[in-house]
């Protein structure tokens, strides 16, 4: 099976958030890029289980700029065989989403996968983008994922439960928690990376539908009230008249 | 100018169907709603301002596919400008698609109206609740799908028309095998109060009483990522920057240390109320309400304290 697992960068989930040139632009000064968590621990190591059961090729496919080679090479030290990046800033969700599509139009992937979001711009957008613009069925969410033949049988997050589904190849399927389990590279994944392909491609044209205009941090949170533990009415009252929750 | 909504039939009553339907008539136009599936009494939704609503009942169990096609054919048919979506799952899987169909550009998890004064834009969470963004968008056709618990439902109207629309959508791609639903489960995204405990609970067959404090208050249950990667709670109730972002009016931390990861997905609850034995816990800086104490001493209280409020309100 011919994979293409979509990854992004996202800054470690401990960096500080701040913003630079009048709040237009994240401040990346002293952040430390990840691969983005869903779509490392979810989509990634799925797509590897499955070439390890099954066989085939798993690719790794990123929109961005050469700064981003070293988030590609860890993708790469966990056990993608090749990668590609469009070498271009993914402005918005559609840009990056137009540019895969056109990348796996031209290449015949039987399964696409991505992580359910990304840690930065939580959108959810760029799976659903994928598959409209392929016109192909799209399973959100899934936290499982079995392949039988060129049939796949999937769970999927649905509200306030959860839905077992079968669809056939090919197919985009965005991953979230449940799918797989992390896998930290070890150092022969790591030396590995080093040399596979990289493909840069150039990017294709295209308008994005949003621009983000600026940020805001939220406001500092005022000193918290302490409540004696074995005044519990004194809490519940507080709930009620003070922050009137309940 | 028109907004269409887009409904899931089966969620009709939901609380985060008529945030939606408020939203879009604070918009300032006409509100059609467009459904899909056997929900009932949908003309209820013209109480919140909806002139009328169209529904494809044949789409119960409609793929993303079919459902985009539908409210494309409706938006097509209706002249629509801003489609507006509740962000659960059905809008996870669907805006997106429809974005690209209708080369509008989407407004994913919008915590607030547009700002119109120069171009659209809308406030949303980024960065896992750890800061806002504004995005606007340059489409001449707009989704916003917005994020529930964002603002209050406003009745606006009385009843409205229910007719039938045909989407002409063709067959699924997906085929539904089963669906799970736990009995009288409140979805954790929707819920306006949430507990949630970590893993100063020592062991999941001490969550007992944490459900009998959500059972109290109605509230759905949450969890740390490590309390769900070691099973004591299922996947869907981690809270945090990988887990389920949420922003209920109430949020209850037992047993869990605050750890950045974690206050991000919650950050953007109204209230926090903080229960740990250790005082230099970085969750109490994130705290409305601290309690020092054990939650196994606390809790137990708590519940009758929550039960002799109830019983007099
Ligand atoms: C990339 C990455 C992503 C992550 N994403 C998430 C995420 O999405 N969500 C998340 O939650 N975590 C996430 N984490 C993990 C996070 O860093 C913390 O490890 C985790 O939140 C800690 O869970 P906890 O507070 O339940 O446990 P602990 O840190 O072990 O804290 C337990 C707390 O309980 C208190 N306690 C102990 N006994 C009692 C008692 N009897 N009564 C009251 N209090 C008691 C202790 O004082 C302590 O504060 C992530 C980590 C990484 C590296």
């Amino acid at each position: 099976m011919k994979i293409l697992v979509c990854i992004s960068k996202s800054p470690d989930t401990t960096s500080k958030i701040a913003f630079t040139d009048g709040n237009t632009k994240f401040d990346e000064n002293g952040v430390q890029y990840i691969v983005n968590p869903y779509d490392e621990w979810y989509a990634l190591v799925r797509a590897l289980e499955i070439k390890e059961t099954s066989g085939g090729n798993v690719t790794i496919i990123t929109v961005g700029t050469a700064a981003d080679d070293a988030v590609i090479r860890k993708a790469l030290a966990i056990g993608a065989d090749d990668a590609v990046r469009i070498d271009a800033e993914a402005t918005d969700a559609y840009f990056a989403a137009a540019q895969i599509a056109a990348y796996a139009k031209a290449n015949n992937f039987d399964l696409i996968l991505t992580g359910k979001e990304t840690i930065n711009y939580n959108g959810s957008q760029v799976a659903g983008m994928i598959a409209e613009d392929l016109d192909l069925p799209f399973v959100s969410l899934a936290t499982k994922l079995d392949v039988n033949g060129s049939t796949l049988r999937l769970e999927q997050e649905i509200v306030g439960g959860l839905q077992i589904v079968e669809a056939n190849l090919p197919l985009v399927v965005s991953c979230a928690k449940g799918m797989a389990e992390q896998r930290i590279p070890n150092m022969r994944g790591i030396m590995a990376a080093r040399t596979k392909p990289l493909q840069i491609v150039p990017a294709i044209a295209v308008d994005a539908f949003t621009v983000y205009e600026s940020y805001t941090l939220p406001d500092a949170k005022k000193a918290c009230t302490m409540i004696d533990p074995n005044n519990m009415d004194e809490l519940v009252n507080l709930l009620h008249t003070e922050a009137k929750v309940i | 100018m028109k907004t269409l909504v887009y409904i899931n039939g089966n969620h009709a009553h939901a609380k985060a169907s008529f945030e939606a339907v408020t939203y879009a008539k604070k918009l300032g136009g006409e509100v059609i709603v467009i459904a899909s599936g056997n929900g009932s009494d949908l003309a209820k939704l013209g109480e919140y301002g909806a002139s009328k609503v169209m529904v494809d009942k044949s789409l119960d169990h409609g793929d993303a596919q079919q459902i985009t096609k539908l409210i494309a054919a409706a938006a097509e048919a209706t002249g629509a400008e801003v489609i507006v979506f509740s962000h659960d799952l059905v809008a996870k899987a669907v805006a997106p698609r429809l974005s690209v169909r209708l080369k509008a550009g989407l407004i994913s998890g919008a915590i607030a109206l547009p700002e119109t004064s120069n171009g659209f834009s809308c406030k949303v969470n980024v960065f896992s609740g750890k800061a806002f963004g504004l995005v606007s968008v340059k489409t001449a056709t707009k989704i916003i799908s917005l994020l529930p618990n964002s603002i209050q439902p406003e009745l606006n109207g009385s009843a409205c028309a229910v007719e039938d629309f045909n989407g002409n959508v063709g067959a699924a791609a997906i085929k539904i095998i089963d669906t799970k639903i736990p009995e009288g489960n409140i979805p954790l995204p929707e819920a306006e109060l949430v507990v949630s405990a970590g893993r100063g609970l020592k062991g999941p067959e001490n969550w007992g009483m944490i459900e009998e404090l959500a059972n109290n208050l109605g509230a759905a249950t949450a969890c740390s990522r490590p309390v769900a990667d070691i099973g004591w709670r299922p996947h869907h109730e981690h809270v945090g920057q990988t887990g389920v972002a949420i922003r209920p009016n109430l949020y209850i931390a037992v047993g869990i240390s605050g750890a950045i990861q974690h206050l991000a997905g919650v950050n953007g609850s109204k209230v926090i109320v903080v229960v740990n034995t250790d005082p230099e816990a970085p969750f109490f800086k994130a705290a409305d309400y601290g309690i020092i104490g054990d939650a196994f001493d606390v809790i137990p209280k708590l519940n009758e304290a929550v039960k002799k409020f109830k019983a007099a309100h």
